[in-house]
């Protein structure tokens, strides 16, 4: 066979690896979200804890994080640590989805409560005005009330360092 | 406790393995048997280790461990105990577990069923497997471990199993199909070893054949019940749907063919070897290939699990190394490999080198079509996809082509094979089938097809010409019967094989082309025509199942008067999930299914269903089915176990000579 040829496999493998490179750092689950930029949906919900009703001009007003979680999600406990950790830092407010106020305020109890505010939604109305798609889906809203970033899944060091921390230094 | 035994036996796998790729080849390099021993104990050693790693892993679904966080994601009180055996290939962790036992378990059969060949060769090849079983191992222990627990606060219940995957199909499609591309491993440590030994002549390739052809049939049968899998419980009634995934799968299929058919003139007349050799290299690499595109999510998919970028830098170093490293040593040695023999324009090996050409044409353009999204995205072109039109076009013309070739080539004897006589039997073939063909259309309902009338002669034509070399060769042996028995089994699994692409040929053409299809409002009480038959629909209820909540409705169906059928198909709510899901109620038939399948509830009682008729579609699988069976009766040919004394006695020659 000739001598060059039998490097040309080698050579095809050697472009593929290039775009796989690439390509590793193009997340294909990035969805551009529609509400991006948009305020929070207006809603009128009552809070888990208190009962008092919620509404959109009773959220905090400097950077936040809108956290969907529920009892039944297992990656919710698994982020809620981090997320107590968080809440040091700046406010949390949880979005209880789809649950059941006697589940939502065991698990409540038994893993701690960092939340600033607690919006219980159990036919997940709001939810649906967020486009969740499931728990936990977390979002960077600013001092204005408009969503700045939306995290599909797990909130850890990881996607703090990579995704809120860059856009929380942009927005302040 | 007991998941600590699991991460240790996992931990001492990955011990063993390291040691597995190392001392064999030092021994070789060196020339110290010592070390070559070594390699047998080792492979069984690293087999047993991952079959407790494993065991521990089902023993922690079957004991509802949730303080196992891989447990706690995907298994849940109310799961039935057979998909909690399933659950543990459910999703990531545990399917490269599950790879990982069966890449050890191919080198404990190598090591088992080896005796035949030379010991320095044995040991270089469970060596290369052990090289592979390093980087896999290492890749769950460092990236994405199952026995990572949740301590001390273990969840009550767990968040059950995605209920796409809570289906029989699930149980043995994964099995199935990681035993045809683990090995497909063999294969390619067979070439390796071929490779670094230097001795390149075409013996590698008569050792590695039988391994091929059983990877073959599994990767065939995994496929098939993939495909079977999606066209009942994904509720659309697809069987092919052209995703990354399936591609994924399909590529090293149709590379894993055309190694099938290089091989046999590789070790038949000692040709082709460098593009044999490469050939091997290809398929397991396609595999890998495969497994980097669906585990680190660079392309999306229906089958979306979950995506981890560290994961992904970490397989496509692997990839880099395994492939790379191989393509280099290829590039080195393969030069220097001669090839002795020459072969006319028409013969045997003109034949099966045009089913090379076609086969990587289409494992090619296959490769094309799935990357193309990502190659577009890694330019900056935005997010595009290539969708089934992409794959069609190019995929049934090329199968045709192949298919042509496929009645000719059998027949076709080895070095110059130009006596039309030969060929005389498949001119009568040919217009018995242009005639069916042209003909079957006109039989059905509905419009004339000529894309019909093309696949049935097409799949008709391969049938009847596997038949005549069938009769011919049996023929030689004096008639069917007794001497039956002393055709090779060899070329009963040919046969079997080819005559099953027909089979499976049309049944494809018959369900792209003749599925009678609607959909439709209907209510208790309401009554559709479908085909010949009326189905009504009886009942709505709800059904408490053991994890799900489920709608089910009731349809008879009757022929003219008489009832000849009552289904009920269902739509699931799963209770931990809140997945909702289709499960299709389904006759099967010898010449058609009936698929009924329940859409959206429209209020007043009423729900969108479904109706299908789909000709012929069970074919698709009994055609894979016996091209699978096909490569299982091969290799059970008496020249594989009559090779074991003959090795020996060559090897004695040998070291006489020497």
């Amino acid at each position: 066979m000739n001598r060059l040829m039998v490097w040309l496999p080698l050579g095809v493998f050697a472009i593929l690896v290039g775009f796989f490179f690439k390509g590793l750092t193009l997340d294909p689950t990035e969805q551009p979200s529609a509400l991006i930029g948009q305020p929070v949906p207006a809603f009128e919900l009552p809070d888990l804890n208190t009962g008092q009703l919620l509404s959109r001009d009773m959220l905090p007003k400097e950077p936040f994080l809108l956290n969907v979680w529920a009892s039944w999600c297992i990656t919710c406990q698994v982020e809620h640590p981090y997320l107590t950790k968080l809440s040091e830092q700046m406010p949390v407010v949880g979005l209880n989805y789809k649950d059941t106020e006697t589940a939502a305020k065991n698990w409540l109890q038994k893993l701690g409560d960092p939340y600033a505010l607690q919006i219980f939604d159990p036919t997940g109305r709001l939810g649906l005005d967020l486009g969740v798609a499931g728990a936990p889906e977390t979002f960077l809203v600013d001092a204005n009330g408009v969503i700045q970033l939306r995290i599909q899944g797990e909130v850890n060091d990881r996607v703090f360092a990579q995704k809120i921390q860059p856009m929380l230094e942009t927005i302040q | 406790m007991i998941p600590e035994i699991g991460h240790f036996a996992l931990v001492l796998a990955f011990g063993v393995s390291i040691c597995l790729a190392v001392f064999p080849l030092y021994g070789y390099l060196t020339n110290q048997n010592g070390f070559c021993a070594t390699a047998k104990p080792l492979a069984l050693l690293q087999g047993f280790a991952l079959a407790v790693s494993f065991g521990v892993l089902m023993y922690g679904f079957l004991a509802h461990d949730f303080s196992v966080k891989y447990v706690a994601d995907n298994s849940n009180l109310d799961l039935p105990w057979y998909f909690r055996m399933s659950a543990v290939w459910g999703a990531h962790e545990g399917s490269l577990l599950l790879w990982a036992l069966i890449l050890a378990f191919w080198g404990v059969a190598v090591a088992l069923f080896s005796r035949g060949i030379p010991d320095h060769m044995s040991a270089l090849v469970l060596s290369v497997m052990g090289m592979i079983s390093v980087g896999f191992l290492a890749f769950m222990l460092f990236t994405s471990n199952p026995f990572v627990r949740i301590l001390p606060f273990a969840p009550g219940n767990g968040a059950d199993l995605n209920p796409l995957l809570q289906d029989p199909g699930l149980i043995f499609h994964p099995p199935m199909l990681y035993m045809g591309y683990v090995g497909l491993s063999v294969a390619f440590a067979f070439a390796m070893a071929s490779l670094i030994s230097g001795k390149l002549d075409s013996t590698w390739a008569r050792w590695s054949r039988p391994w091929t052809t059983v990877a073959w049939a599994f990767l065939t049968l995994g496929i098939a019940l993939g495909s079977w899998w999606a066209y009942y419980e994904l509720g659309w009634g697809g069987w092919w749907f052209w995703d990354p995934v399936e591609n994924a799968s399909l590529i090293p299929w149709l590379v894993a063919t055309a190694l099938m058919h290089s091989l046999a003139v590789t070790e038949k007349r000692g040709l082709f070897r460098s593009w044999t050799l490469l050939l091997a290299i290809a398929a397991f690499s396609l595999s890998l290939l495969g497994t980097f595109l669906v585990r680190s999510g660079v392309l999306t998919s229906v089958h979306a699990f979950a995506n981890d970028p560290e994961r992904g830098v970490f397989i496509l170093g692997f990839l880099i190394v395994v492939i790379g490293g191989s393509l280099t040593l290829y590039a080195v040695r393969a030069s220097k490999v001669s090839e002795p023999g020459e072969f006319g324009w028409i013969s045997r090996e003109s034949f099966l080198l045009f089913n090379n050409l076609m086969l990587t044409v289409m494992a090619v353009s296959v490769l094309l079509g799935t990357l193309y999204p990502l190659l577009v995205d890694a330019v900056g072109g935005g997010k595009v996809s290539v969708g089934p039109p992409f794959f069609n076009a190019v995929f049934v013309p090329l199968t045709a082509i192949l298919v042509s070739g496929m009645a000719f080539g059998p027949l076709a004897k080895w070095r110059q094979s130009d006596d039309p006589k030969l060929y005389r039997p498949l001119i009568v073939t040919l217009i018995v089938s242009v005639l069916v063909g042209l003909v079957w259309p006109s039989v059905l309902d509905g419009n004339y097809s000529i894309g019909t009338a093309l696949g049935v002669t097409l799949a008709l034509w391969l049938a009847i010409a596997t038949g005549v070399d069938f009769v011919k060769k049996v023929g030689l042996y004096g008639g069917l019967g007794a001497t039956f028995a002393r055709v090779e089994r060899g070329m009963i699994g040919m046969w079997l094989a080819h005559f099953g692409l027909a089979v499976m040929i049309f049944g494809v053409v018959m369900v792209e082309n003749h599925t009678e299809h609607r959909d439709l409002r209907m209510g208790v009480g309401d009554t559709q025509q479908l085909g010949n038959y009326d189905v009504r629909m009886t009942d709505l209820a709800v059904i408490n199942g053991p994890n799900y909540v489920a709608d089910q409705a009731t349809f008879e169906i009757y022929q003219g008067e008489t009832l000849y059928k009552t289904v009920t198909p269902q739509k699931r709510r799963y209770n931990a999930s809140g997945m909702v899901m289709t499960e299709a109620a389904i006759d099967s038939g010898f010449t058609r299914d009936l698929y009924i399948a329940m859409g959206e509830p429209l209020g007043e009682g009423d729900w969108a269903v479904r109706l299908s008729v789909k000709p012929f579609v069970d074919w698709i699988w009994a055609g894979a089915f016996l091209m699978g069976l096909g490569g299982f009766v091969s290799i059970t040919d008496k020249r594989y176990r009559k090779r074991i004394k003959e090795e020996k006695a060559e090897a004695a020659v040998e070291g006489a000579t020497a």
